[in-house]
């Protein structure tokens, strides 16, 4: 019966397994990206001081952050899917990282739907706080699980500690633009001065890493970040981040959001080239030895992919339903 | 807590040990009472979506095409619960299946060409689905029109449904594993899918999802009656919250007695394909014919650690045990605990199984009482049934979880039934410091966030009384929606 439906011994196309190492990094990049901009927000709301203000915040937020952050779910689980033993090794082995970026994530998610449900002065101040400490968590330890996976670092190390602040930074970064291009001109302008001074750190941050990287070739992985690929993708980087500067500064704010969302990319194109094709540099697995058998990426694949894209064209229907500039009312519940 | 408290039960390592200085737990027991008080709280959240949908989707739909404000009123309290659920069944979510990785590495290796594929599945087609159309729900009524706001109300029940779905695959290829067979895959013995049919609808499949579907429906339906009560005793003749309990009475007509005739041949199934966990929720020791306990009381409280049928008073029917467990041989053999090495902690399968249950009767005796007085018209009139109700609000939730109780704790030492055992699956580079630590900060963060989502239900019922305008007097003020009982959300 199976058999009828779907090749058993044999993947679908040859390169399979390759190309479901893509599928999870292009989970990972959408994670990044969308949610990115939403821990930008989180950060960035620390910086505003009256109601009128956040409530604007809010709102760009509000109807889009649960659904950007479903993609952290599809990445792991899409890793699970095609790769087991290194979703079992990748958490197990940040035990804590792991759990405290989930809990990160839940006090994030709580604060501002709690916010709502009261109007008092304390309760509304605790619920920012739990909105701006999860916001300002979760990227960082994000990154430095990221760091530690791919560079095989320890915890406190640096090439850890700087992805972590890098993927705060570039959260920053998006955040900022993404509300220069959806709020009135004086909170864009704001915002502006904001996003320039993150690209700025986080480019100085990607060289620094990179650097650390190469001179105690954490991981191995200095050959690769020598590499042709490597050094397009850091040029195209400080592009991206200079070309922002310098449209933000233009008021060109939907360009510099492009911009923007191409740096998050770009640092995940790097993260995929540096795990390929040794997908958990501390045991050496690559991705053919991690990957599951060819039924069952075969049947991933088949119910799968379509489904992907029927995700990606919600997603459309999302932002365009929610597009335009927003006002402090929000979109009217 | 109650796997806590069942680790006492069992004997296990069961009170926080000293160890040097620091109170420390071993990882695995540790792990496994994070992972049921997890699962126990997101479960909570995870059927209040389930079972609030078709409400939702009614409500919504009443609204839009019939602009009554009776379902306005109905339609926008239930979406504010229903949205603040949603969101603490997201954050709750997330680190359930991080701890598969994270407290149990070596099942997500082994089961991972199983549980994989469902686990993205749900990802993909139902947490997205509901993620995206709740926005819509929410904040676009202005923004979409009224047949796509309508339509977003079925995708997001949908979802909730769907994603149900999913998990249950995953939980119920645990329970009665096949369609796969066991390879080596670097250096460890792992399943490898062989027949993805036989695995997706392996033979628990369709009897749990249909049972836990219904169980939240109940819940829910519980849940909605209890607050209608409350309202409608605070205010006699508010037309919305008449019809809320109207319905909800209605819906508990059909679903509790279809809950107990199904549950009766749901036992039969278990003990067809686990029969150590049935002779577990029946504390059947000795293999030989079986008798049903009906009702069992502890006669000395050791009953309540070890319920052997000495200790025990029971209403049995002789020999019907086997009669149900054969299908129709008064003499047949039940397979009893002593012939296994390991047994899963007895007493707290066969107690739970029997609050279910006795729960279970409860609800259709309540549904029956609320049906007559519906019948005469006097369904708002009655204090006794009104109190009644509001009393009986978080009971389905008590039996949902006892349910799943017996469900997991039954299927002890195994977590993929005669595969892996749960010891096994436990991650081996886990320190009892760091799993202390992470048990610690679950119980004291999903306690809170149990405890909130009770004071937000409750700020919504009082909102909903100051806008129907009764005055609040501290003569007849309940303390918390629900009196006296927290379990619930
Ligand atoms: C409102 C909740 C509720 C109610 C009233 C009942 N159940 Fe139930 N029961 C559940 C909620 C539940 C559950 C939590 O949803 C479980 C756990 C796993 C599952 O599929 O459903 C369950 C499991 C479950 C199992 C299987 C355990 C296993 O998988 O190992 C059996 C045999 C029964 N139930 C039997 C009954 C009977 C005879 C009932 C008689 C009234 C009953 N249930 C009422
Ligand atoms: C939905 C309601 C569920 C509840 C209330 C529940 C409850 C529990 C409890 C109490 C335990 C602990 C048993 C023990 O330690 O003796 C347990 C174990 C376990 N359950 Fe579930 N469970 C549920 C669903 C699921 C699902 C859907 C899955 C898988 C997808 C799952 C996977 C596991 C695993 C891996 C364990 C082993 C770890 C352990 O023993 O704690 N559970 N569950
Ligand atoms: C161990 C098992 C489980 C895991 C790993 C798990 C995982 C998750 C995750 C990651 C989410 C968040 C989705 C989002 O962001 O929208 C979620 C939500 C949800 N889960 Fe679970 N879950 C488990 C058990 C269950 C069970 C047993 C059910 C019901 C039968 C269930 C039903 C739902 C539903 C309906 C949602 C949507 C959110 C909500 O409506 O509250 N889950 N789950």
């Amino acid at each position: 019966m199976t058999e009828l439906l779907l090749p058993v011994d044999s993947y679908l196309v040859e390169p399979l397994p390759e190309i479901w190492f893509g599928l999870v990094m292009f989970a990972l990049t959408m994670y990044i990206v969308l949610d990115g901009f939403d821990f930008g927000i989180g950060m960035l709301y620390a910086t505003r001081d009256n109601d009128h203000d956040r409530e604007t915040l809010l709102s760009a937020f509000g109807p889009v952050w649960d659904a950007n952050e479903v993609w952290v779910i599809a990445f792991g689980t899409m890793t699970l899917a095609a790769f087991p033993d290194v979703y079992s090794r990748l958490l197990a082995d940040h035990y804590l990282l792991a759990l405290g970026f989930v809990l990160a994530l839940l006090f994030r998610g709580l604060g501002p739907e709690l916010r709502e449900q009261r109007d008092d002065e304390r309760w509304m101040r605790y619920c920012d706080y739990s909105f701006i400490g999860g916001s300002l968590f979760a990227p960082l330890l994000f990154g430095m699980i990221a760091g530690r996976w791919v560079f095989d670092a320890a915890t406190l190390s640096a090439p850890t500690l700087l992805t972590g602040i890098g993927l705060v930074a570039v959260s920053v970064v998006t955040g900022a633009a993404f509300l220069a291009a959806k709020t009135g001109p004086a909170l864009a302008s704001e915002m502006r001065d904001y996003g320039i001074i993150a690209t700025l750190a986080y480019l100085g941050g990607v060289v620094v890493l990179l650097a650390t990287v190469v001179f105690t070739d954490a991981g191995g992985a200095a050959d690769t970040i020598l590499s042709i690929p490597a050094a397009v993708i850091v040029v195209l980087s400080v592009a991206a981040g200079l070309g922002g500067i310098v449209l933000a500064g233009r008021g060109e704010y939907r360009a510099w959001l492009a911009s923007a969302l191409a740096l998050p990319v770009l640092l995940s194109a790097l993260v995929a080239l540096l795990l390929y094709p040794t997908i958990y540099p501390p045991t050496g697995l690559t991705v053919q030895d991690a990957v599951v058998s060819p039924l069952a990426l075969n049947l991933t694949t088949v119910l799968g992919v379509p489904v992907l894209l029927l995700v990606l064209w919600y997603f459309k229907f999302l932002y365009g339903v929610f597009s335009g500039p927003i006002e402090g009312e929000g979109y009217g519940a | 807590m109650s796997v806590l408290s069942q680790l006492l039960v069992d004997g296990g390592i069961a009170l926080p040990m000293l160890d040097g200085s620091a109170l420390q737990l071993s990882p695995e027991i540790a792990s496994r009472a994070q992972f049921g008080w997890t699962i126990s709280v997101h479960i909570l959240f995870a059927a209040l979506s389930i079972g609030l949908a078709p409400f939702i989707i009614y409500f919504t739909w009443k609204e839009v095409r019939t602009d009554d404000e009776r379902f306005t009123r109905l339609r926008s309290f239930w979406v504010k619960v229903f949205a603040a659920g949603f969101v603490m069944g997201t954050v709750t979510g997330i680190p359930m299946s991080f701890q598969f990785g994270t407290n149990f590495p070596q099942f997500s290796s082994v089961a991972g060409e199983m549980i994989g594929g469902p686990l993205a599945f749900e990802a993909k087609m139902a947490f997205f689905l509901e993620a995206v159309f709740l926005g819509v729900l929410l904040f676009g009524r202005e923004r979409v029109s009224d047949r796509t706001f309508i339509l977003s109300s079925v995708l997001v029940g949908f979802g909730a449904w769907l994603s149900g779905f999913w998990i249950l695959v995953v939980n119920s290829w645990m329970q009665t594993p096949q369609g796969y067979e066991m390879i080596t895959r670097n250096g460890m013995e792992v399943a490898k899918l062989t027949d993805p049919i036989a695995a997706f609808f392996n033979p628990r499949m369709t009897w749990m999802y249909v049972h836990m579907i219904n169980a939240a429906v109940i819940s829910v339906a519980l849940l909605v009656a209890g607050v209608s009560a409350y309202i409608v005793w605070k205010k006699r003749d508010s037309e919305a919250w008449g019809t809320a309990l109207k319905i909800a009475v209605l819906i508990l007509l059909v679903s509790a007695p279809l809950q107990a005739i199904h549950g009766d041949a749901y036992g039969r199934h278990v003990e067809d394909t686990q029969p150590q966990k049935f002779a577990a929720m029946e504390a059947h020791y000795e293999t030989g014919t079986a008798d049903l306990h009906l009702l069992a009381f502890p006669t000395d409280p050791s009953a309540l650690t070890d319920p052997r049928a000495e200790n025990l008073f029971t209403i049995s029917l002789p020999r019907v045990g086997s009669f149900l467990a054969s299908g129709g041989d008064f003499n047949a053999e039940v397979l009893g605990l002593n012939e296994y090495e390991e047994n899963p902690p007895v007493a707290m399968v066969f107690w739970s199984f029997r609050f279910m249950v006795g729960l279970g009767f409860l609800f259709i005796a309540l549904a029956l009482w609320g049906g007559y007085l519906l019948y005469r018209g006097r369904l708002s009139d009655s204090d006794r049934y009104l109190k009644a109700m509001i009393m009986a609000s978080p009971f389905g939730y008590a039996a949902l979880l006892t349910g799943w109780y017996v469900t997991e704790i039954g299927r002890q030492p195994w977590v993929i039934q005669d595969q892996l055992t749960t010891s096994e699956a436990v991650s081996t580079t886990l320190t009892a410091t760091e799993a202390t630590l992470t048990l610690v900060g679950f119980l004291v963060i999903y306690g809170a966030l149990v405890l909130v989502a009770l004071y937000i239900l409750r700020w919504l019922i009082q909102d909903e009384l100051r806008e129907l305008g009764v005055q609040e007097t501290s003569g007849d003020r309940w303390y918390g929606p629900i009196p006296g009982v927290s379990d619930d959300d």
